[in-house]
């Protein structure tokens, strides 16, 4: 009895681990740009040009690991426009990022139309030996791709970089009080396009996981709002990437669910399963707007703002 | 050397003016390297949008058959903006509007278009007009970001349309085809000519004007404006913010959702699947009209129509050039991110710091 319930259940949390690794990437990048108080929402943009830098890459070296670097980079200096845009021209955040998600939509689109059909290389699922046999957990976190690995890693060092160095250290108090940090000398500047630029990076990845391990092809706004989500993660987050890692994969269980029902066919009609990640989200949201009202625990201070040294 | 920004000390009207011509020119121009590099030339590409959109009169009446829909949407989004409520959810609420129009024809009523195109407005505004109070509502009890709640209604908006013409509304003689069957007559909006241009025009140009004289004209014109600019200052005056963003939300989306009710009535004649187009949603397009009309109500008419005629351009250089529609979107965001940082330099001076300039003063 017990072991039917398992097998039922164990294909659905390592699926909700794969929905949620893409998220977790974003999610990570956009935790430390907003922590240095840059809202970056062109997450969706962003990670529709890593998908196809990193789509195109790989598939013309015919090697998924070009394709990863690929989109990083690409994410990185599509990031760039942000980070010019709001920190040295210190032009509204939100309308810049819409407009990054707008031109990364058009520009993936125009770029993509060549690769559209086409089939790329992709991740394999890898075991780990001796890991991957403890009995549910070995499956569920064990038995992934390499990517899925590689965020395994880069949470706990997001961790402890936030919080344990001296970088994480300057990063939060750009965040919360610039000019403080800047009569101690840190540059506002430079922490923040560092930030920015490693988010749109972690959201690159975030792309390419989609089109090179997800599925091993381009769809035109593949990323279907997961830029979007992420925004949201954030926030239930706390702007914490431990915490991060949490919100991911939740999200990845409810998409994860929504697909499996509706392969069982149980008779919930598929458009509005398709919601569900959505609404879920959204549900995440109204929680987190709830807690940070009543404990008051909220956004980086200075997010969104601005900085000038002039007009301390 | 570093770059820092000097505040001017009088804003530039020279550069108010110059800032969004030289933006159009300069996402041209970095959109033509974009064509070069698919071995197009921009010139000719250029050439043919023009003369498609603005060169004819079949061609210009399609620039307005799309600037209709992107008039009623960038109005809706203005008007939020103006209150500095970020609602980014034009296009879910076109959806809710399309859905809530033809709700109606699905009765089976068939009445004359007397009755009909005004309980499909009602249909359509109030569809739309619900969907945006989710987020407005969820602002004003919770504080919660619109700008995820209004993106991620869209989704759900778009999934719910697709439900109804995959399913119960399907029209059996279809062919498969998800579309509900073709409205009667009565539900159908009377056309200009022999062009496809509809009262839908007539119906956003007035709505346009009401606007105006809403924002300049009346006191609660004044109290968003206010509240947009400076919510401290509108607490201390006694405005109740709380209740002008519902408000502006039910206007905001309604209007939109009138824009989703004279695409069925007007253009498509049934609910079916791309009622905005999948390359450059309109409900996303009027984000950027709204922005780059300054948040004025002539000015959301003027760049709608502009954006019409990249849509006609777009389309036509997709089909006899074969290029990918997707240069439409590129070209809306290069405009808004030149707009963007030229709006910066017409109020600042961007001065660069030079090592000796500074020992030697």
């Amino acid at each position: 009895m017990e072991g039917s319930l398992l097998i039922l259940v164990v294909p659905i949390l390592q699926a909700a681990v794969r929905s949620g690794t893409p998220i977790l990437f974003v999610c990570i990048g956009e935790i430390y740009a907003e922590r240095s108080g840059i809202l970056n929402v062109g997450l969706e943009g962003l990670m529709l040009v890593g998908a196809i830098a990193g789509f195109t890459a790989g598939f013309s070296a015919g090697n998924p690991v070009v394709g990863v670097f690929a989109a990083a980079i690409a994410g990185a200096l599509f990031s760039l426009i942000h980070a010019y845009v709001t920190i040295t021209l210190r032009a509204d955040q939100i309308v810049s990022g819409l407009t990054l998600t707008i031109l990364g939509t058009g520009i993936s689109g125009f770029f993509g139309k060549p690769m559209i059909g086409q089939v790329g290389p992709g991740f394999d699922q890898i075991a780990i030996p001796g890991l991957s046999k403890i009995p549910v957990l070995g499956q569920v976190l064990f038995q992934q791709d390499a990517m899925v690995y590689l965020s395994f890693v880069l949470v706990p060092i997001a961790w402890w970089v936030m919080y344990k160095t001296h970088l994480g250290l300057s990063i939060r108090s750009v965040g919360e009080n610039p000019a403080t940090a800047d009569s101690l000398g840190v540059s506002v500047t430079k922490v923040r396009y560092g930030c920015v630029l490693f988010g749109g990076a972690m959201a690159g990845l975030g792309g390419a996981y989609l089109s090179l391990a997800y599925t091993t092809m381009w769809i035109e706004q593949m990323s279907g709002g997961r830029g979007w989500i992420t925004l949201a993660l954030v926030i239930f987050a706390a702007w914490n990437p431990a915490r991060a890692m949490l919100g991911a994969y939740l999200f990845g269980g409810a998409d994860a669910l929504q697909l499996r029902i509706q392969a069982v066919g149980i008779e919930i009609p598929t458009y509005f399963l398709m919601m569900l990640p959505y609404v879920l989200t959204i549900g995440i949201l109204v929680l987190a707007s709830r807690a940070s009202l009543r404990r008051r625990i909220g956004a980086p201070a200075a997010l969104a703002l601005p900085y000038a040294r002039e007009e301390r | 050397m570093a770059m820092r920004l000097e505040l001017r000390l009088e804003r530039s009207r020279k550069l108010e003016v110059l800032v969004p011509v030289v933006s159009v020119l300069l996402s041209l121009v970095v959109c033509a390297v974009l064509l070069l590099s698919t071995g197009t030339n921009p010139l000719t590409a250029y050439g043919a949008m023009l003369k498609e959109a603005f060169g004819t009169s079949y061609g210009f009446g399609e620039v307005l058959v799309k600037a209709t829909p992107l008039i009623l949407c960038g109005l809706g989004v203005m008007l939020a903006f103006k209150m500095m409520f970020w609602n980014i959810g034009a296009e879910g609420q076109l959806h809710m509007g399309a859905w809530g129009a033809t709700a109606v024809v699905m009765t089976g009523w068939d009445a004359s278009a007397w009755l009909m195109i005004p309980a499909m407005m009602l249909g359509g505004f109030a569809a739309g007009a619900l969907w945006a109070l989710i987020p407005a509502y969820l602002k004003v009890k919770l504080n919660t970001n619109e700008i995820i709640t209004t993106l991620l209604l869209n989704y759900v908006a778009i999934l719910w349309v697709a439900h109804f013409i995959y399913g119960p509304w399907k029209d059996p003689t279809s062919f498969g085809f998800p579309m509900t069957k073709q409205f009667p007559d009565g539900a159908q909006l009377l056309r200009f000519g022999d062009s496809r241009v509809h009262l839908g025009l007539v119906f956003a140009l007035l709505i346009a004007v009401a606007l105006y004289f809403i924002q300049e004209k009346s006191r609660w014109g004044f109290e968003i404006a206010v509240t947009g600019s400076n919510p401290r200052a509108a607490e201390y005056a006694g405005m109740n913010a709380g209740r002008n963003i519902l408000l502006v939300m039910l206007l905001s989306g309604g209007l939109a959702g009138i824009a989703g009710m004279v695409e069925v009535s007007g253009i498509q004649l049934k609910l079916l699947k791309d009622i905005s187009p999948h390359a450059a949603p309109y409900g996303y397009t009027a984000i950027i009209i709204a922005w780059l009309a300054r948040r004025n109500p002539w000015g959301v008419v003027l760049v709608s129509i502009l954006m019409g005629g990249l849509y006609v351009g777009g389309e036509t250089v997709q089909i006899t050039m074969k290029l990918p529609v997707n240069i439409v979107l590129i070209i809306q965001a290069l405009i808004l991110f030149f707009v963007l940082g030229g709006d910066i330099l017409s109020r600042y001076r961007l001065v660069f710091d030079r090592k000796e300039a500074l020992s030697g003063g």
